[in-house]
């Protein structure tokens, strides 16, 4: 009975696969059933975690902007989500002529697959991690790399000038923020010493990342941002520019489709920041108990993604040429300097036998100066430049 | 050993048929009343001119290519970073030296006006 209460979801395992073998079947066909069983339960859970999501953010930026939100099916307007889906069900699906159908048809699958897939490496307690694989953050990235794949296809097949705009647009930002985001998870696993999801969360146990290293941190944060293509970056889907983006040609739920895997996306970059730099399961009595581990997961990624909606509801969408001058004119090269500050401190600090938490703040503070005073100076000669311009026009 | 990777193929097949499922489901519930005008491209006042696929900006191509570039650097990086505990200070320092050569080619392309969007 205690060890119902101690980890459910391991005791509930057991116990089918003691039921399944005590049926008569071969062992690795039991493996490869409950293997089946899980992979279908979390595909399942998290679609239907998109209800919930897209029913808070509607709520919260509704709150942002003083409006009260959807209040009317069910208890604060909880159902509206459902409500939606049924009628993007019963809308007809419309085929664009001239649409290239087979990649036209594949584009919504491969985007919700690349973001469902991404769940395959989440370690959500101690003992429950979907599958162990010792490149979790390679597989990430490969992972992230198809959802690009399946917005291009869309934009390309629809045979639509402003889709394939919206395409190219995808691509740049998706392409251009992938470096500072794969620089920035090489600092976890530096630290961690371990491409394995559950390591680089064994890791954080005494103090997680974010405290090592805050800036690696934030810049995972807003390059997965622009992966998502969330508000400032998404202007993939600028409605005032070209109408809609990647998914114009596109209705019922097909449409529907691309919406779900931006949403979910959006969480699951909250659940990926908060696993890798926030500690993910880690907290108080987590050995004791391993289903508190899921609680602690629960709120540091509803946390994070709370900050998502909150980034949304304040900044207004940025131009490609400012979303490019951003990445490759700051966000890079500070990626770049973080990963060899923090490289070199925690070296440092092993060998001097230093205080590895002051090192590691210390480096990052020298780091938060150094590109103050650059900004500065690039400030001041951006300055002169203006005025000398105007003067002589 | 290839238990978790088994597990990913199941999830991705999942991941693939939910939707597939969902949008077959729209397709037997939908009214099909096709015609001419409702399949044209949508335009936004002014029909397009000339094919779909026009020629754009070599800006995305030459952006395309420092990618490259970075992402084939993170591959070697990545051992780097997961030896790191086995590695002495020199070697730190030589891994440091790789991400600093990386940097110059950065700040060489920024020089020569590449990054400019115009």
């Amino acid at each position: 009975m205690i060890d119902v209460l101690k980890d459910p979801i391991a005791w509930i395992g057991d116990l089918l696969r003691t039921w399944l073998i005590g049926l008569g079947l071969l062992p690795e066909f039991v493996t490869f059933l409950l293997q089946l069983l899980s992979a279908v339960i979390i595909a399942t859970a998290v679609l239907l975690l998109t209800f919930l999501l897209i029913w808070a953010e509607r709520k919260i930026v509704a709150r942002f902007q003083d409006r009260v939100g959807p209040n009317r099916v069910g208890p604060f307007g909880v159902f509206q989500t459902v409500a939606d889906l049924l009628k993007l069900v019963t809308k007809e699906l419309i085929t664009p002529t001239g649409a290239d159908l087979v990649p036209y048809n594949l584009a919504p699958l491969i985007t919700v697959m690349s973001v469902v897939g991404l769940w395959a490496v989440m370690p959500l307690a101690p003992t429950v991690l979907p599958a162990d694989i010792n490149v979790g953050v390679l597989y990430i990235i490969s992972i992230g790399a198809i959802g690009m794949l399946g917005i291009l296809l869309a934009g390309m097949s629809s045979n639509n000038k402003y889709a394939l705009l919206g395409a190219f647009r995808t691509v740049a930002l998706m392409v251009s923020y992938a470096v500072p985001m794969v620089l920035a998870l090489l600092v976890p696993v530096l630290l961690s010493g371990s491409m394995g999801m559950q390591a680089i969360v064994e890791g954080q146990r005494p103090i997680p990342f974010f405290v090592l290293a805050p800036i690696a941190a934030l810049i995972f944060f807003i390059s997965s941002l622009a992966e998502v293509g969330r508000a400032p970056f998404d202007l993939l889907e600028a409605d005032s520019e070209i109408v809609a983006g990647y998914n114009i040609e596109y209705s019922g739920l097909k449409f529907g489709m691309f919406f779900v895997a931006e949403f979910l996306h959006a969480f699951t970059i909250s659940a990926l920041t908060a696993t890798l730099f926030l500690g993910g399961w880690s907290g108080p009595w987590v050995d004791l108990y391993p289903v508190l581990g899921m609680l602690y997961f629960i709120i540091k990624s509803s946390i994070v993604y709370f900050v998502v909606i909150w980034i949304r509801g304040s900044f207004p969408r940025i131009r490609i040429d400012q979303m490019n001058a951003l990445n490759w004119k700051f966000i890079t090269p500070v990626a770049l300097f973080g990963l060899v500050f923090t490289a070199v401190a925690e070296k440092l600090a092993v060998e001097l036998g230093l205080s590895r938490l002051l090192t590691h703040v210390g480096a990052n503070a020298l780091l938060i100066i150094l590109t103050l005073l650059a900004l500065g100076i690039y400030a001041r000669s951006a300055r002169t430049k203006f005025e000398s311009g105007t003067k002589a026009g | 050993m290839l238990e978790p990777w088994v597990f990913i193929a199941l999830l991705l097949g999942a991941g693939m048929l939910l939707p597939g499922v969902a949008i077959v489901a729209n397709w037997l519930l939908s009214p099909k009343k096709p015609n001419a005008l409702k399949e044209s491209i949508y335009e936004c006042g002014i029909e397009t001119v000339g094919d779909t696929h026009v020629q754009l900006k070599g800006a995305y191509y030459i952006y395309a290519l420092i990618f490259v570039v970075f992402d084939i650097e993170a591959v070697f990086l990545f051992p780097w970073a997961v030896a790191y505990d086995k590695l002495q200070l020199y070697m730190v320092l030589e891994g440091v030296l790789f991400i600093l050569i990386l940097a110059a080619g950065l700040f060489y392309a920024w020089r020569k006006g590449v990054l400019e969007w115009v």
